[in-house]
């Protein structure tokens, strides 16, 4: 597999800067000529998980959140790794939740990582020197 | 995100363009905590949604309760294939009204 160049992002962790993360995301694929849906559900999963890391990882003053990424070929994908150094939270260890059930039981929770699941063709989380480490890819 | 308001009595239809993420689905809540009041039908009209993410589930959820809850209806129409996705891995496609 050949690798490129790894591109990255440091920004505050906060909401504001989603836009930002989600522009030098995008901007990476289209130089790839990554296919219009695949891009949506990298657009949500950034969505999911620096939305996360902006709202729980740090609890009072704001920390920095790094975002790299990375396109390989044969098989094209991309890879997309969201570091923080807040508190150690791992996302996939909470059971997936129910999507059966009656509106009234239903828990407004859990969704997110759910959907990043589905849509991702692998993820992983590590915890490592301090540092959450959140890794997704996509082939296209 | 721009939302743009129609409403008659009992019926209001806002129709949410752009992205319901993490950023702008507070918009969204905020004006739909403003204007359920008297509202029997409440219309989301996606037509111009380019996609929805989790934080944009919970504002439909909620609202789809309170709807219920004054025993109103909550329409969402113009469902494209990415917010048609999310809806149907999250199990929304079978609580919603989707015309």
């Amino acid at each position: 597999m050949m690798e490129k160049e790894k591109k990255v992002l440091v920004v505050e962790a906060v909401v504001e800067n989603m836009e930002k993360v989600t522009k030098f995301v995008d901007g990476h694929l289209l130089e790839w000529n990554c296919p219009a849906k695949a891009r949506v559900q990298i657009d949500i999963a950034i969505d999911e998980l620096f939305g996360n890391i902006a709202h729980y990882a740090y609890q009072e003053l704001p920390g920095e959140a790094t975002v790299e990424v990375e396109v390989t070929e044969e098989p094209m994908a991309v890879s997309i790794t969201f570091i923080d150094h807040g508190i150690p939270f791992d996302p996939l260890a909470k059971a997936d939740p129910d999507i059966s059930l009656p509106e009234e039981e239903r828990q407004p929770g859990g969704l997110g990582i759910y959907m990043v699941k589905q849509s991702m063709d692998g993820i992983s989380y590590r915890y490592e020197n301090g540092r959450n480490i959140l890794q997704i890819r996509k082939n296209f | 995100m721009t939302i743009t308001e129609q409403k008659e009595t009992g019926r209001l239809v806002l129709r949410v363009e752009g992205r319901l993420d993490t950023v702008t689905s507070p918009q969204l809540e905020q004006r739909l905590g403003d204007s359920l009041g008297e509202i029997q039908e409440l219309v989301l009209d996606f037509t111009s949604l380019e996609y929805i993410s989790s934080a944009g589930l919970r504002v439909l959820l909620a609202a789809h309760k309170r709807m219920k809850r004054q025993e109103g209806d909550l329409v969402v129409r113009g469902v494209n294939e990415n917010v048609r996705e999310v809806f149907t891995i999250t199990g929304f496609i079978d609580m919603l009204h989707i015309e």
